[in-house]
């Protein structure tokens, strides 16, 4: 082999530089290979923990809402704009009105924990809050330290 | 099995025969059976139960509007209502409810030698919600349509920001966000009930229809109703067709065949 000196060289930076990426993984997460923590969207929002506990339900049930809640909001999105239905009966007979702003974030108002949370893991950005407007977070008290 | 072509011809003239006589046969005992059968569910379509029409309207009083305040105050109910940003300057304007002179609200109508008081009249401009709307005729996704409410509607999560809209609309009731209209506005004075717009969409007055789908008068008739009213025009017995019955009115550039639903009663 001709010049194998050389070849071997280019050979090994062509290889570091094709794994970059598991190498700043690495060097990111401490090990390779070791998956993102699946997330866990809180729903400890003022207007929640105002209810009593059995009253804590959702439009649909959990896992409806878990696995199908974009389809929802794209039926709500037509119903309520191009039908002039502002009213959602859900499985239970429970009527809703059916608004993003006014009922989803009215309960879901924290939305970098409960939105944000699932959908930065999933690597969705839905362009919801383009015009829906975010509910203010009120700011959390930081834990203050002893003072002297 | 075999066949010579005696017991063939004999089998084809049989079958043909059948056919024929069967179809006649149909014909013959229940007319009109086969016909309905062919094209689906045929002839006895029931007819659709007509609902209660309403097809909104307003009417502005336009010596009202004279009076001072008056055209500022339903501008500014409008804007706070639906996050209507201010950007300072009327190339990025975006305009729901506006206030323009005589000569351009009804441009073409001007008589030689008009009288200076409506010539400085201010005339409260907006979205006519037009019986043909053009801008509906040329959406290319939909995004603008027309309600059976007669409402002329925008769904911004379908408008592509063509502008097509904004070329066929005669009255210039269209504003495109050049920028985020939230650049423009205080975040402390959001309306948190109603969303704003984003950069790229075209935007226009909806007749308050989130309000009127909670009973409530749009904002502009309910900061004025001494100089606005809004109301059924299907219904002869309504507010609007009260009014229009005793006052003469105009509507916007008739000529071009939109049918305007919004009255300025003269």
């Amino acid at each position: 082999m001709y010049d194998a000196w050389k070849i071997l060289v280019g050979l090994a930076i062509f290889l570091g530089l094709f794994t970059f990426a598991f190498w700043m993984n690495a060097v990111n997460a401490g090990s390779v290979g070791k998956a993102a923590p699946v997330p866990e969207p809180k729903i400890d929002t003022p207007e929640i923990n105002r209810m009593a506990k059995d009253e804590r339900k959702c439009v649909e049930d959990k896992q409806f809402m878990r696995t199908t809640h974009m389809q929802l909001i794209n039926d709500w999105r037509d119903e309520a704009l191009r039908e002039n239905n502002r009213e959602y009966i859900n499985e239970k007979g429970v009527k809703y009105v059916i608004s993003l702003q006014n009922t989803c974030m009215k309960c879901h108002s924290n939305k970098k924990e409960f939105c944000d949370k699932c959908h930065d893991y999933a690597g969705v950005s839905p362009y919801c809050w383009d015009c829906h407007i975010v509910p203010p977070e009120e700011p959390k008290e930081e834990p203050k330290g002893n003072e002297l | 099995m075999s066949m010579n072509r005696r017991q063939f011809i004999k089998i084809a003239g049989l079958s043909t025969l059948f056919g024929v006589a069967g179809k006649g046969a149909f014909e013959f005992l229940s007319p009109g059976v086969l016909d309905a059968a062919e094209h689906g569910h045929g002839a006895q379509v029931p007819e659709e139960p007509a609902e209660k029409a309403i097809r909104w309207g307003m009417t502005i009083d336009v010596e009202k509007c004279g009076e001072p305040g008056v055209v500022d105050k339903c501008i500014k109910a409008c804007h706070s209502t639906h996050n209507i940003p201010d950007f300072g300057n009327s190339k990025n304007q975006v305009k729901w409810l506006w206030q323009d002179d005589y000569e351009h609200t009804f441009a073409g109508n001007e008589n030689s030698y008009m009288d200076d008081h409506v010539k400085e009249l201010p005339f409260l401009c907006l979205c006519n919600h037009c019986d043909e709307p053009p801008c509906v005729r040329v959406c290319p996704t939909k995004a603008t349509f027309k309600r059976s409410d007669g409402i002329v509607a925008m769904d911004y999560h379908r408008c592509i920001g063509c502008r097509f809209c904004m070329a066929a609309c005669p009255y210039g009731s269209r504003s495109f966000n050049w920028f985020d209209p939230r650049n423009a506005l205080n975040e402390k004075e959001y309306n948190m009930e109603f969303p704003t717009r984003m950069r790229g969409v075209v935007e226009k007055c909806n007749f308050c229809v989130e309000r009127l789908a909670k009973n409530q008068l749009p904002a502009c008739v309910e900061a004025a109703p001494e100089a606005l009213a809004f109301g059924n025009l299907a219904d002869p017995d309504s507010n609007v067709r009260q009014i229009l019955r005793k006052r003469s009115s105009m509507r916007r550039k008739l000529e071009l065949g939109t049918k305007p639903s919004v009255f300025y009663l003269v």
